[in-house]
């Protein structure tokens, strides 16, 4: 057992178990918190996977932007929208057997196919730089790119428009 | 104009005047008699035209040779049925008759119907005319006769008369001869029931009918035994000598008769029905409803002739009928018939009341007379008596309706309620109307046969001399007695009708009838009292020879070339013109000797009344004939049609099996829509509906509008769809 | 190293608690966090099998950089769906919102 894998090995258990937390916790709050670990933990393994960028956008993105978001809708809409009750549906065990068996299956599934242990090769230095030149390469990927910058747009001006209140309609 | 097409065209005209007024002239009371009347005229003269040719002609010549023309009419088999015109002495003769009766007759319609009067206050078409209520000028009402509301119809159905009558004249095979039978029967029915809203009428016309039609029957029977014997049903054809021996001599096998003997009987029954002999002879006394012209027409001068004539005709057939057959021979039932007839008639006629009933019996009597001379073989005088009788009898019934129209002038005058017909309401009409009272009178001793100067007298002797010296001394007596009744009735109604003093106002009013119906009469009387002077015997003491016996040659001649037919029967003996002249005088004499005190016009008076006592009812009920024949022949009709076929065949069963089958089929129905349609075919529907409810009630639960719930749904499948997937793909791989 | 399949369970068990927390949650919001739980659970694989099968390629990379734009539109639009929501039916619970029940 190498460094490497025993770090891989407690990043793992962490981020199971806040994710396992964020999911069944009764209050949001703890929840969202618990959701920041478990991206914490994701941002550790994109380092892992000697993906620098991805770890970093990881962090500002999900864990900045998106789980403050949810803080933020949390918090401030705490009095209107506080729940009250059971926090799981009837349901809950029956998603609890799905989602074993999901597990259990694909990970059989993965053990059934041999797969390497080693990656074929380094990350090029260049890698960053070559995500940038190709998500605006006609040839590339500035298809998908345009395309997620006028979703986001589209989402900007959706998600305003949605959540406004119109006194005075 | 040829002779064939002229007798192809008598029939025609009255036809035509028929179809002419019943389309067009309906309407035009004018219009219709002078069609009428037209037609009758250029018949006549055609008549005439023809008898004058005939009579240049000559009786054998004719005889041998007779004018034919026939034309193919129905199709049988590979032949035809054929209609024929004929004309050979004997139709000559009776076409002489007819033209003249028929032509008079429709003459003395128009006076009769009033023609010219005014239209009556209550008069309605079906009834007869009321009277109508004038006002002269000095402001006085008067009640006049009124015209006859049916005026243009009689016409027309008296032409479709003459139109039966001709053709049955001039036919020239028994074919035509009943066409023009039937014709006539129809327009008898159509005739005596023409005041059809009187109940007595009606009834009268289907009597008459019916009785006719019971004898057409049996001819009819007869015409198609001979067809089928023979193959033809022309005259000429079938009396030729070796078809009429083949007749004679094939035994039908009904009653020990020949062939000949079976269809003369048969032929013979239709006589009875028509010329009104004993047993058929009910309808012709009841026949009198109808309006007198057509009694006269119908009763004297055409279609009782025609049953007469008919047997006249077909003399031959039924002598050769009579000399091989056993029991019936045509001509001894003839004979037995006519003379019972005569004399059963005669006598019923001297109690009755009603002027025009005393004529019906007394045309009855006569009838018998001349089909009992037939039976005793002798045609001449039979045709003789044939003709003389038409005129005198035509002249007698259209006397008494003169009568009977001064006694309703005399009626409509004081408003008495009488019967104008009823001969103790009348009495001293020889001074009232003095033209009818003549021609009466000569019409009356012609019926009678008053020595020589009447036709009837020659005619009359012409029968009894043939039954006499014929060897049918029966005959001979029965028709002398009823010849003394005759005289006798006959003076017994010239005076109670014209002599003496009236007997009720309504007589002392009677007038005179118009020209149109007085002009016929006199010209009837003088064939009444001339005719007979073409006929007078050679032997007669003091006159005979000196005229010719034109008309024995004449109608002898028809059938004198027939081996075996033609029979003179001469004698030398006087005993038969002493009788005649006995009982002809001496029947008159006492005629008017009981009647001429009546002085009160009550019926009960009758001195024959006292004398016979019960017998005298029994006359006047004509021997309860018609109550016979009403209990055994008429009521158990009516019971068959009302009963038997009405109520149980055709309302029992026939519409029993109808209201049956609508039942049925109700019941069916309701039974497929309510046990059947209902719970399977509907139940079906229905219950198909109901699993798809049940089954969506059952299913629908899974839509709980939760998204979770169908996320869950979602992640469900795909585990177990990819477990399968991956099962089927790599591990059975 | 670590190998190829540690990354894949580990994504797969994220993936699955991610799973279980969108199917039993009752509030929205906790089920949008099950939701990013999922997403980063597939960006984790996408990541590993860009490393280990070419890394030398920016596919993965790629694909991984419009998840993440995806995911954050998603969660800011999921929100204020989840406010108009509220103030729609006046309440965030999903097991109450069941207008398309039967």
């Amino acid at each position: 057992m190498t460094a490497m894998q025993i770090v891989f090995l407690i990043t793992a258990v962490v981020t199971l178990f806040a994710a396992f937390r964020t999911v069944t916790t009764p209050n949001l709050i703890h929840a969202a918190l618990w959701l920041i670990l478990a991206l914490a933990g994701v941002a550790v393994f994109y380092a892992l996977l000697n993906a620098n960028f991805f770890a970093v956008i990881q962090v500002v993105v999900y864990i900045g932007a998106i789980a403050i978001l949810m803080v933020f809708a949390i918090m401030l809409t705490r009095r209107e929208m506080r729940d009250r009750g059971k926090q799981t549906s009837g349901r809950w065990w029956w998603a609890a057997i799905l989602g074993a068996v999901f597990f259990a299956g694909v990970t059989w599934m993965i053990e059934a196919v041999a797969l390497p242990s080693q990656p074929t090769a380094a990350v090029p230095a260049s890698s960053i730089a070559d995500l940038g030149k190709a998500l605006v390469n006609p040839n590339g990927y500035v298809i998908p790119f345009e395309v997620a910058s006028v979703l986001l747009l589209a989402a900007l001006i959706g998600a305003v428009f949605v959540a406004w209140t119109r006194h005075n309609s | 104009m040829p002779t064939t097409t002229l007798l192809w065209l008598l029939p025609v005209f009255p036809l035509v005047a028929f179809g002419l007024i019943v389309l067009f002239a309906n309407r035009n009371r004018a219009l219709s008699h002078t069609l009428a009347l037209g037609a009758a005229f250029l018949s006549w003269s055609g008549a005439m035209a023809i008898f004058v040719w005939a009579l240049n002609v000559g009786p054998e010549e004719l005889a041998k040779h007779p004018v034919h023309s026939v034309v193919n009419w129905l199709p049988v088999g590979d032949t035809f049925l054929k209609i024929g015109v004929m004309l050979d002495p004997l139709t000559a003769v009776v076409l002489f008759f007819v033209a003249w009766t028929i032509f008079m007759i429709f003459l003395y319609s128009i006076g009769y119907h009033n023609y010219g009067q005014p239209e009556g206050d209550h008069d309605q078409p079906g009834l007869p005319p009321h009277g109508a209520t004038v006002i002269d000028e000095h402001g006085h009402k008067h009640k006049v006769p009124s015209i006859e509301p049916m005026y243009s119809r009689f016409f027309a159905y008296v032409a479709l008369f003459a139109f039966g009558m001709y053709t049955l004249v001039v036919s020239d095979n028994l074919l035509t001869l009943f066409v023009g039978w039937e014709i006539m029967g129809l327009c008898s029915y159509l005739l005596i029931g023409f005041w059809f809203a009187k109940p007595s009428a009606r009834a009268a016309g289907i009597k008459a009918f019916m009785t006719t039609r019971v004898g057409d029957v049996f001819m009819l029977l007869g015409i198609g035994l001979l067809y089928f014997a023979t193959g033809t049903l022309s005259f000429t054809d079938i009396f030729n000598p070796k078809v009429l021996h083949a007749l004679g001599s094939a035994p039908s096998g009904v009653l020990g008769l020949s062939v000949a003997g079976l269809i003369g009987i048969l032929l013979f029954i239709g006589t009875v029905g028509k010329s009104a002999q004993w047993p058929l002879h009910v309808w012709l006394p009841d026949a009198m409803e109808g309006p007198t012209p057509v009694s006269a027409m119908i009763h004297a001068a055409t279609m009782v002739s025609a049953g007469v004539y008919m047997v006249i005709r077909m003399f031959p057939l039924l002598k050769v009928g009579t000399e091989n057959s056993a029991f019936f021979p045509p001509l001894a039932v003839m004979a037995f018939i006519g003379a019972f007839t005569a004399l059963f008639a005669a006598t019923i006629a001297v109690a009755q009341n009603d002027i025009k009933r005393v004529l019906a019996y007394s045309t009855i009597s006569q009838l018998g007379y001349m089909v009992a001379a037939l039976g005793a073989g002798s045609y001449v005088a039979a045709s003789f008596h044939l003709v003389t009788h038409a005129f005198f009898k035509a002249l007698l019934f259209l006397g008494s309706g003169s009568v009977i129209h001064g006694m309703e002038h005399g009626v409509l005058h004081t408003g008495e309620h009488l019967d104008p017909q009823d001969m103790f309401n009348m009495g001293g009409l020889a001074k009232k109307m003095p033209i009818t009272f003549w021609t009466f009178v000569i019409g009356g001793f012609a019926l009678s046969g008053f020595p020589v100067l009447t036709a009837g007298f020659w005619s009359k002797d012409e029968i009894l001399s043939s039954s006499f010296f014929g060897g049918h001394p029966v005959v001979f007596w029965t028709l002398a007695i009823a010849a003394l009744f005759t005289a006798f009735y006959t003076m017994r109604q010239i005076t109670l009708t014209f002599l003496g003093e009236p007997r009720t106002p309504a007589a002392e009013h009677a007038q005179e009838t118009p020209w149109t119906m007085t002009v016929p009469l006199m010209v009837l009387a003088f064939f009444a009292l001339t005719f007979g002077w073409t006929g007078i015997p050679e032997h007669f003491p003091i006159i005979g020879g000196i005229l010719p016996t034109w008309f024995q040659e004449w109608v002898g001649a028809t059938y004198k070339f027939i081996p075996g037919i033609f029979e003179e029967h001469v004698g030398h003996s006087l005993l038969p013109l002493y009788t005649s002249l006995t009982v002809s005088l001496g029947g008159l004499f006492l005629g008017w000797w009981v009647y001429k005190d009546i002085k009160s016009s009550d019926p009960a008076t009758d001195p024959l009344k006292k004398w016979l006592g019960p017998f005298h009812t029994l006359l006047q009920n004509k021997y309860y004939f018609d109550e016979i024949y009403d209990l055994f022949l008429v009521k158990p009709a009516y019971w068959f049609a009302e009963t038997f076929t009405f109520k149980w065949l055709d309302r029992g069963i026939i519409d029993g099996i109808l209201h049956f089958a609508a039942r049925a089929t109700y019941d069916t129905g309701r039974f497929l829509a309510y046990a059947v349609d209902l719970p399977i075919v509907s139940g079906t529907g229905d219950l198909i509906g109901n699993i798809v409810r049940t089954f969506g009630r059952a299913f629908r639960v899974v839509q709980t509008g939760k998204v979770q719930d169908y996320m869950v749904a979602v992640m469900t499948s795909v585990v177990a769809f990819g477990a399968l997937v991956y099962y089927l793909l790599v591990v059975v791989h | 190293m670590i190998p190829l399949n540690w990354y894949l369970i580990v994504a797969a068990a994220l993936f699955s608690i991610g799973l279980y927390g969108v199917l039993s949650r009752k509030n929205a919001v906790a089920i949008l966090m099950g939701v990013e739980l999922m997403l980063n659970a597939v960006n984790i694989n996408l990541l590993t099998f860009w490393r280990y099968r070419a890394p030398t390629t920016t596919a993965g990379m790629a694909f991984s950089v419009i998840v993440f734009a995806v995911a954050a539109a998603e969660v800011s639009v999921g929100l204020a769906l989840f406010i108009a929501v509220y103030r729609r039916f006046k309440t965030i619970v999903t097991d109450e919102i069941d207008l398309m029940k039967w």
